[in-house]
């Protein structure tokens, strides 16, 4: 570990990483499984994103302290100990505040504890880094996160329930296109949402590339 | 830090769970009380909800040998509820239904009216049914009307019901038994009364000779 110079500014990247350049579901393509199961609602999402932005700063938090004394052999184990005692901590305090949401993440509150968001966190920036630093980067990645099934949740909501947040959008003639809140929606929304992002990014390309030839004619 | 050595992982290992183990302990301290009152103030709220003009209720419970005592923390059995007006009168009855869904069991608390001898209305307390398909089952109004007074007589001995509760065929209702199931999610509809149907045979039986007592037990 000492090899690795540790950096200790936090810049507004350190923050801002997780949203946009390393965004995890739409850049990084890690946790997919709560991505496409929890996303049938806007509520639905933002419910999972909040209990993963905690687990994430929380288990951010406790490697980042622990980070001299893990040994590396027994590394993986002690983060999955740390991950699942937030994730039980996160399933008992929504059970005791809302039923509703409870009911509706079913078992995916348990799952997070294998959400690769966190594990790779835990090994690529807190077990690196301080604990404040690592707390900000892990905040940014859930935001991150948040946003991104948001994304996903919001349209399939509107889509295939002709609401969003439960508030009915449309008249009462709205036929809803169930296919968007079954499984098979939530590929159909991510791949779209992917090609936006890819169609973003190569447009930008292109033009950068432009103003580049155009420089090197000159 | 001398790193890998075994004496290091065991002690690194060791102090993380014990960690671990008094976080979660003391998180299940903590929570208890508020998800357990959750748990109560649900039913409590459905039952009232759906026994139409009661204001309060009364736990009871058949125990395993038939008899129908009032409930307490530790005696087990089959849950019914009956709800009482602000006067004390006996306004019905409500007990749980279960039955297995398209993915995963589907349960129910309905109310059972004495005087019309007829379910009057349920409610889905746990279902994991296909989002947007198997949960029309709580807001379909068309199927939601089924239950407003739907026949629970008992036959002439009053051992079961006089005609099981079954679901048809979507639009092809014909007798006030049966169920009119939405179309694009039979199986959810077939659920729910199957549920009733199972727990109304065998609770009114041992319910409805006992109405007296009852009506005699105030919330």
């Amino acid at each position: 570990m000492s090899l690795i110079k540790q950096d200790d500014t936090i810049t507004v990247d350190t923050f801002m990483e997780g949203i946009w350049r390393e965004n995890p579901v739409f850049v990084m393509m890690l946790g997919m499984c709560p991505t496409l199961a929890v996303t049938t609602s806007a509520i639905n999402a933002l419910g999972m994103g909040a209990a993963t932005t905690f687990v994430l700063i929380a288990s951010s938090l406790l490697v980042s302290l622990f980070r001299n004394l893990i040994p590396a052999g027994v590394r993986i184990a002690t983060y999955i100990v740390i991950i699942a005692t937030f994730v039980t901590l996160v399933d008992y305090i929504m059970q005791a505040y809302s039923q509703a949401l409870y009911a509706a993440m079913g078992a995916f509150i348990q799952l997070i504890v294998v959400n690769c968001i966190i594990l790779g966190r835990a090994e690529a920036c807190a077990s690196r880094n301080k604990p404040l630093k690592s707390m900000v980067n892990a905040a940014g990645m859930g935001l991150g996160f948040t946003l991104a099934l948001l994304c996903l949740g919001g349209v399939r909501e509107i889509l295939g329930n002709g609401s969003l947040f439960g508030l009915p959008l449309f008249g009462e003639h709205f036929q809803p296109w169930v296919i968007m809140v079954l499984p098979a929606g939530g590929f159909l929304v991510l791949a779209g949402w992917l090609i936006l992002f890819e169609w973003l990014k190569l447009r930008k390309q292109g033009r950068s590339q432009q103003v580049g030839g155009a420089v090197h004619e000159h | 830090m001398s790193g890998n050595t075994s004496t290091s992982m065991i002690v690194t290992l060791g102090f993380v769970t014990a960690l671990s183990g008094f976080l979660i302990v003391t998180a299940y301290q903590t929570t208890k009380p508020a998800i357990e009152e959750n748990k109560r103030l649900r039913i409590q709220q459905t039952v009232l909800e759906v026994i139409k003009g009661a204001t309060a209720y009364k736990p009871f419970v058949i125990t395993a040998n038939g008899d129908l005592l009032e409930a307490t923390p530790d005696l087990k059995g089959t849950n019914v509820y009956a709800g009482y007006d602000a006067q004390g009168k006996l306004m019905g009855l409500a007990a749980e239904g279960r039955a297995q869904g398209y993915s995963g069991s589907v349960e129910t608390i309905y109310a059972y009216s004495p005087a019309c001898e007829c379910i009057t209305g349920v409610k889905v307390i746990k279902q994991t049914e296909t989002p947007g398909l198997g949960d029309k089952v709580i807001t379909n109004k068309d199927f939601v009307a089924n239950f407003e007074k739907l026949d629970a007589k008992l036959d002439a001995a009053g051992k079961a019901l006089a005609n099981a509760i079954v679901t048809v065929k979507h639009g092809s209702k014909k007798n006030p038994w049966e169920v009119d199931a939405i179309s694009g999610a039979t199986i959810s509809s077939r659920a729910i009364a199957k549920g009733l149907n199972g727990s109304a045979q065998e609770v009114l039986p041992k319910v409805v000779p006992l109405l007296s007592t009852i009506e005699g037990a105030k919330p």
